[in-house]
């Protein structure tokens, strides 16, 4: 079980209290684009082993949804942040 | 478990001296070599009951090693990358069937370690839709004679799998699935609580459960296999005809030539050309396609299983909850054989959340409350490569001469042979199986998906 930050309630918190919502910063295209760029913003996803952008949902407390940085490679969140923020860069990030 | 069987076999190594005196010093050196070095292979004991007898006999003291050690050759005709059940296959059938034997199957750990030897072993083929009932139904025609094409006892087991219906919603989707299976000759059918009831005691009917069954879809011809064994099964059939099976190498990116077609693959020992490649990696398909520029409609999740202390034989078949998410069966070594759920978020870290086990336990108990004390041994995650369709990609790539195979999320074991088997002839002829045809990474793009959602919503 993981634990999670809320940056809405300012609470580390078990798992058991949100959803996952999968990868943060997708936009949807308008919908006059090619059936490629339609396939992406649809299907395609970073799916990356490291820092991963997400969503989440304090389901069972705010019931907000905001933006967690999680390692995939030890599952341990590295920051959160308010839905709307942009991505914060993180030490060792290269762009 | 691999590492026990080669120990075991380390004495009595049928190499002639000087080929092993040359590998050892290669070894020691680890350099890289040429073709002709470390051709010899050793010469595999055929098994037969007669075998046996010899064996027994003489005190056990003649078995082989199942397949040698390699250390990679600077070029291959086919490069497949991951040593599971599918890259195993794959270099099976292509050596057996293609007569294309100059191929290296190469793991960043050992042959079999991946999902291979982590999953739960249910072999089952009642999927929704006309292309998967071909290829899944495929795949069962080939597990009913794989030990006798691989001379290696897989334990292919037809017990039964019964899929319990817990809400009327179920219950329409299990008959629908049902029919849609007749119509293609897969074998499934309902039976009512009271016959699941007599074909597996174990099971909790009552009507006060909090869940009760209604009723289950059952297919007889389903059942299990023992994992590793299908793994070492290809992997000595591959090795014997000639194929190089490469562990402890990661391989770290795929190279393309300045025509866009693939050259070759990175590694830890160096650069490899390679002709083809073909990538069977499971959940870290994405990460390699990456790196030839393919972005691929893929998410990887920790997926778990666990088992039980070992007891007598207790639970005939196989029974499978996609209300109550759990899933179990008995090894023949006795073990309870229990499958979890995925977690909800995507992971490399091979190990998932307890809370699922719990659970998972708490469903089985629910079912099965004799086991309710029954003591839990081990436990393990897998990662699994998951599609938005939940079927899987298996052909060609954008990329000239790369093909993958991956996307089999939770339920991928069932299909190694079949998969396999495709696998080969789409990398051997460069054109897709008419089985393997529709699973293509295009239909991404058309909209043409395969969605298995309902029938694999439950791993497995
Ligand atoms: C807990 C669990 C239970 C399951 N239960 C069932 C079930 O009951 N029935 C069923 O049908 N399916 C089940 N599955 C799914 C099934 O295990 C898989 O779909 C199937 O085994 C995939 O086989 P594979 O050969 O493609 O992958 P794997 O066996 O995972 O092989 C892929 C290999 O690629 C290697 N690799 C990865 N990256 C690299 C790299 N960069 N360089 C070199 N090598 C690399 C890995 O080390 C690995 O050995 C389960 C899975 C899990 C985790
Ligand atoms: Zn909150």
């Amino acid at each position: 079980m993981i634990l999670i930050h809320c940056p809405y309630c300012d609470e580390t918190l078990p798992e058991a209290e949100f959803t996952y919502a999968g990868e943060a910063h997708v936009v949807r295209p308008d919908p006059s684009v090619s059936d490629e760029t339609w396939r992406d913003f649809l299907y395609i996803r970073s799916n990356p082993k490291g820092p991963h952008a997400e969503r989440w949902r304090h389901a069972h407390g705010c019931g907000r949804y905001f933006n967690a940085i999680r390692d995939t490679v030890s599952d341990r969140v590295l920051t959160t942040y308010k839905a709307g923020e942009s991505k914060p860069v993180l030490p060792g990030d290269v762009k | 478990m691999v590492s026990q069987i080669d120990d075991a076999a380390d004495a009595f190594i049928l190499y002639d001296a000087a080929a092993l005196a040359q590998w050892s010093s290669l070894a020691r050196r680890s350099v890289r070599h040429g073709p002709t070095a470390l051709t010899a292979r050793a010469v595999m004991t055929h098994f037969s009951a007669l075998e046996l007898l010899k064996s027994a006999v003489t005190g056990d003291k003649h078995w082989t090693k199942q397949w040698p050690e390699a250390e990679p050759k600077e070029e291959y005709d086919v490069v497949i990358v991951g040593a599971g059940g599918h890259g195993l296959g794959a270099a099976h059938y292509l050596a057996k069937e293609h007569g294309i034997t100059n191929v290296a199957v190469i793991d960043k750990g050992w042959l079999g370690g991946g999902n291979t030897g982590r999953n739960t072993t249910i072999i089952r083929s009642n999927y929704l839709y006309d292309e998967s009932a071909r290829l899944y139904d495929h795949a069962v025609d080939l597990w009913e004679g794989l030990s006798q094409d691989l001379n290696y006892n897989v334990m292919f087991s037809r017990r039964g799998v019964m899929m319990l219906a817990h809400t009327v919603h179920d219950v329409q989707s299990f008959k629908r699935h049902i029919h849609s299976n007749r119509l293609n000759g897969v074998d499934n059918r309902w039976v009512s609580k009271e016959e699941a009831k007599a074909i597996c005691p174990p099971l909790n009917i009552r009507a006060d459960a909090r869940y009760p069954v209604l009723g289950a879809a059952w297919q007889g011809r389903a059942g299990t296999a023992r994992h590793d064994a299908v793994a070492w099964g290809y992997a000595r059939s591959a090795s014997s005809r000639g194929v190089d099976i490469i562990q402890n190498c990661p391989v770290t990116a795929i190279r393309r030539g300045p025509d866009g077609a693939v050259s070759g693959v990175e590694t830890a020992k160096g650069f490899i050309r390679a002709r083809k490649v073909a990538v069977s990696a499971a959940g870290h398909t994405s990460v390699l396609m990456d790196t030839a520029g393919v972005r691929m409609p893929l998410e990887s999740y920790p997926l778990q299983a666990l088992v039980s202390e070992p007891v007598k034989p207790v639970f005939p078949c196989v029974v499978m909850s996609n209300t109550v998410h759990a899933y179990i069966s008995q090894s023949d070594k006795g073990e309870l054989v229990i499958g979890s759920g995925t977690d909800q978020y995507t992971s490399y870290s091979q190990r998932g959340g307890m809370a699922l086990i719990e659970h998972t336990l708490a469903a089985i108990v629910e079912m099965f409350p004799q086991f309710s004390r029954m003591r839990m041994l081990r436990l393990w995650g897998g990662i699994v490569d998951v599609t938005p369709d939940r079927s899987p990609i298996l052909g060609k790539t954008p990329v000239p001469n790369l093909y993958v195979n991956c996307g089999w999320g939770t339920g991928g074991f069932k299909a190694t042979p079949g998969s396999a088997h495709v696998f080969a002839h789409t990398i051997a002829t460069g054109e897709p199986h008419a089985i393997n045809a529709p699973f293509t990474l295009e239909r991404f793009t058309t909209g043409r998906l395969i969605d298995e959602a309902a029938a694999a919503a439950v791993a497995h």
